[in-house]
């Protein structure tokens, strides 16, 4: 059947500037660009272009510019051209159509809603470059009260996991993305002193020395998940959802399953990796309990158990039973997380926003009083170090980055990681394309970033007169809304600006 | 955490290396923590329970070789991610028995409820009775590690969904004359590992991803090695078992459900 989709994007090479260096045709893993010996031309096939930028980015002398493809349909404000797109790709196909990263549907972003607070007069400003500024976070449960005996603590305290920065890598499998990929992130994760998530595929016997800084999962797959894996992780995390694909589970095909990954996962080689939708010990809160302390008896209650669920309308009464469940931490997941691969149309319509959910769920644990009994990570198209600090004064603990860490990686958000042809070799499982992401280099791209951030953060919060990233947690008091309308407000739980 | 849980009383020392516990009214937490601390005593090596009642997680974190002999009714997750020992119920198991093991063996003088060998990737798990709905789910195998479980009845709905490596037989012996295995949905999703059945099963019991056929190649050998087993434990007769025809089911594809997603870029369509 001939295809009546049309390029996506346009290729212009300036050929006064092309060298012929073949670099563009090396480094396109869609086969856009190709030589052609005879007329010494470098031909680009446009329809093949998923705007990835690898061969712009690369290209010595500029040649290349990639752009939207110009065409044009009669403007059609009920059929943009995404949705005839849409209908002639499954008219061609018959099947589900899959794509990666996050929701990128123009829905209001909170974040960009929401104002912070500075000191004027009344109280001073904190300068972060000569006074100390506290931005070390503990994750874990936090007892009711604390008891004293003659001067010594005796109330017994639950496992901590300390970070310098409330700054976490999100959940990313090995399969989903590289083996180098997730070498920068446990690298990372090292250097900086936080943690990053391994995911539910597994964890490769060769990161295991990171495992002070690991999170790892327990997923419906159950993959790679043996005593060891559990107990020489920092924290385990039991994903019940995720904010690209609320409700649905995954699976990684047959052929991004190499021995590599197979021996990861502990399955066969070659075999789709499937996660069930629900994990099929866990059909309510009592059953979801009954993991949390299996796990907690399979690490000697040693370390704090979390668990991620996606933002969805009821994410806050269903925090409450987690928390009840004997969760140390809750982790929750806006609708802009991202994925290795998801249904374009759950991605695009199932879930809430992260900020209406934290607010919502930190609000439901403080009324009923157990907000001390988790801490709160939240996940979900944080974009800027801004964003972090409006969802701590928003509630939560500390924040998990996935799609941010990817850019700082060389990730343009093409929306290809499904392919498993990432060109720039972040989520490409053939060890030719995967070579190309040079693990210390993304490693130090990922340190810089997260440093930045968090000095960005010091800056804020010295403005706002605070000297403790604690002091921050939940104080609503240092954020106003802007452009809300009232029942927003009400859920984010601030005054409007000028209030 | 706290050790303040004293450690259950040893009622006798029968002989060398066997202890005996009693279970009666002890938490979980308590009795687990009682088993984990003999298990790693000098020359123990079985230990008995009695008066189980409903404790959860028995066998889990629980490592080594070490054999643990329940009178009475262990809980929920009995060896759960367990790596090692060996586990006998003399009485009934309830849900999720072996759920996650990695290895050892639990072997079960009564029925287990739900979810029996869930995602169970190596060891064995022998069941006298039935077992309860999505038994042998997304039971999994990796290089030398290929789980069995052998189910002496019959089993309720979904049993081996998602099944993705390992062997699972139902026997049978509970069915009158001419009675059908309970479960509907046999194999649902099911992309690898194999399913003996033994005794009457009709192909509406089984679900769209089973390809049904009789055992071939070294099948009868492995059976025949898994009954024996199942036989001696229980005390059956291996030939008569033997003796009524196994049918195998097995994945139609290592990738049942590849066709109903596209990846959505135009180069992975057909163009042309």
């Amino acid at each position: 059947m001939k295809s009546y989709l049309l390029p996506q994007f346009a290729v212009h090479r300036d050929d006064d500037r092309c060298i012929r260096c073949k670099v563009c045709v090396s480094q396109c893993s869609f086969g856009v660009h190709a030589y052609d010996d005879e007329d010494d031309e470098i031909r680009s096939n446009e329809g093949a272009c998923v705007g990835c930028q690898r061969c712009a980015t690369l290209c010595p002398t500029g040649a290349l510019v990639i752009r939207r493809h110009p065409h044009e349909f009669r403007p059609n404000a009920n059929w943009s051209e995404e949705m005839l797109l849409d209908v002639k790709r499954k008219a061609e196909t018959g099947a589900v159509t899959i794509t990666g990263m996050g929701n990128d549907k123009p829905h209001r972003v909170y974040w960009d809603h929401l104002l912070l607070n500075a000191s004027q007069v009344t109280n001073p400003s904190i300068d972060p470059l000569r006074e100390p500024m506290e931005l070390r976070t503990f994750l874990g449960r936090k007892p009711d009260g604390l008891l004293f005996k003659d001067g010594r603590l005796i109330t017994d305290i639950p496992p901590q996991v300390m970070i310098e920065t409330p700054i976490i890598f999100s959940a990313m499998s090995y399969g989903a993305i590289s083996y180098q990929a997730q070498l920068a992130f446990m690298q990372a994760a090292q250097e900086l002193g936080t943690l990053c998530n391994t995911g539910e595929g597994g964890w490769p016997m060769d990161f295991r020395r990171f495992g002070r800084n690991v999170i790892v999962q327990c997923a419906s797959g159950r993959f790679g998940v043996d005593p060891d894996y559990l107990n020489q992780a920092a924290i385990v995390e039991i994903k019940i959802g995720q904010g690209a694909k609320p409700g649905i589970g995954g699976h990684l095909p047959g052929e991004k399953v190499t021995a590599a990954v197979a021996a990861t996962r502990m399955i066969p080689e070659g075999t789709d990796a499937l996660s069930p939708a629900p994990q099929h010990d866990i059909y309510s809160i009592e059953d979801l309990s009954m993991l949390i302390y299996a796990l907690k008896e399979a690490t000697n209650y040693e370390k704090p158990i979390s668990v991620k669920i996606a933002a969805v309308h009821n994410a806050a009464a269903i925090a409450s039973g987690m928390v009840r469940a004997g969760a140390d931490i809750i982790a929750i997941d806006g609708f802009r997380g991202g994925t290795g691969a998801a249904p374009r149309v759950i991605r695009d319509n199932v879930g809430i926003p992260i900020e209406l959910a934290l607010a919502a769920i930190d609000e439901r644990l403080r009324r009923e009083g157990i907000r001390n009994r988790a801490s709160i990570l939240v996940a979900g198209g944080f974009r800027n170090s801004a964003d972090i600090i409006k969802a701590i004064a928003l509630g939560a603990d500390a924040v998990y980055i996935g799609t941010a860490a990817l850019v700082a990686m060389g990730c343009t958000l093409c929306q290809q990681c499904n392919t498993g042809k990432c060109a720039w070799g972040i989520t490409a499982q053939d060890p030719y394309i995967a070579k190309r992401l040079n693990p210390d280099i993304a490693t130090r791209r990922l340190v810089n970033l997260v440093r930045a951030w968090t000095l960005e953060i010091k800056e804020m919060l010295g403005g706002m007169g605070i000297n403790s990233i604690e002091s921050l947690r939940g104080n609503r008091l240092h954020l106003r809304g802007i452009g809300l309308q009232e029942w927003e407000l009400e859920v984010l739980g601030v005054k409007g600006a000028g209030q | 955490m706290s050790a303040q849980v004293e450690v259950l009383e040893v009622l006798a020392a029968p002989g060398a290396g066997c202890v005996t516990l009693d279970a009666r009214g002890r938490s979980y937490r308590e009795l687990n923590r009682t088993l984990r601390s003999l298990a790693t005593r000098r020359g123990v090596s079985r230990i008995s329970v009695t008066n189980v009642l409903g404790q959860r997680y028995i066998g889990t974190n629980l490592r080594g070789e070490i054999e643990v002999r329940l009178y009475g009714t262990p809980g929920n997750d009995l060896g759960a991610f367990m790596d090692g020992p060996v586990i006998y119920v003399y009485g009934n198991a309830q849900d999720g028995v072996g759920n996650t093991m990695n290895s050892g063996k639990i072997v079960v003088y009564g029925n287990a409820g739900d979810i029996a060998a869930m995602s169970m990737r190596g060891g064995k798990i022998f069941v006298k009775g039935n077992v309860g709905s999505r038994s042998a789910i997304h039971m999994k195998e990796c290089g030398e590690k290929k789980p069995l479980l052998v189910v002496g009845g019959t089993a309720h709905d979904f049993f081996g969904e998602y099944m993705a490596g390992g062997t699972a037989i139902l026997l049978g012996l509970s069915l009158g004359p001419g009675e059908y295995h309970k479960a509907n949905f046999i194999g649902t999703g099911m992309h690898g590992g194999e399913i003996f059945i033994r005794g009457r099963v009709d192909p509406s019991q089984l679900g769209a991803a089973v390809k049904i056929s009789e055992p071939a190649g070294d099948d009868m050998r492995r059976i025949a090695d898994a009954v024996g087993e199942f036989a001696e434990l229980f005390g059956y007769d291996a030939g008569e078992i033997m003796h009524e025809e196994f049918l195998k089911l097995s994945p139609k594809s290592l990738r049942p459900f590849a066709e109903l997603y596209h990846a959505g870029s135009r180069d992975s369509l057909q163009l042309g």
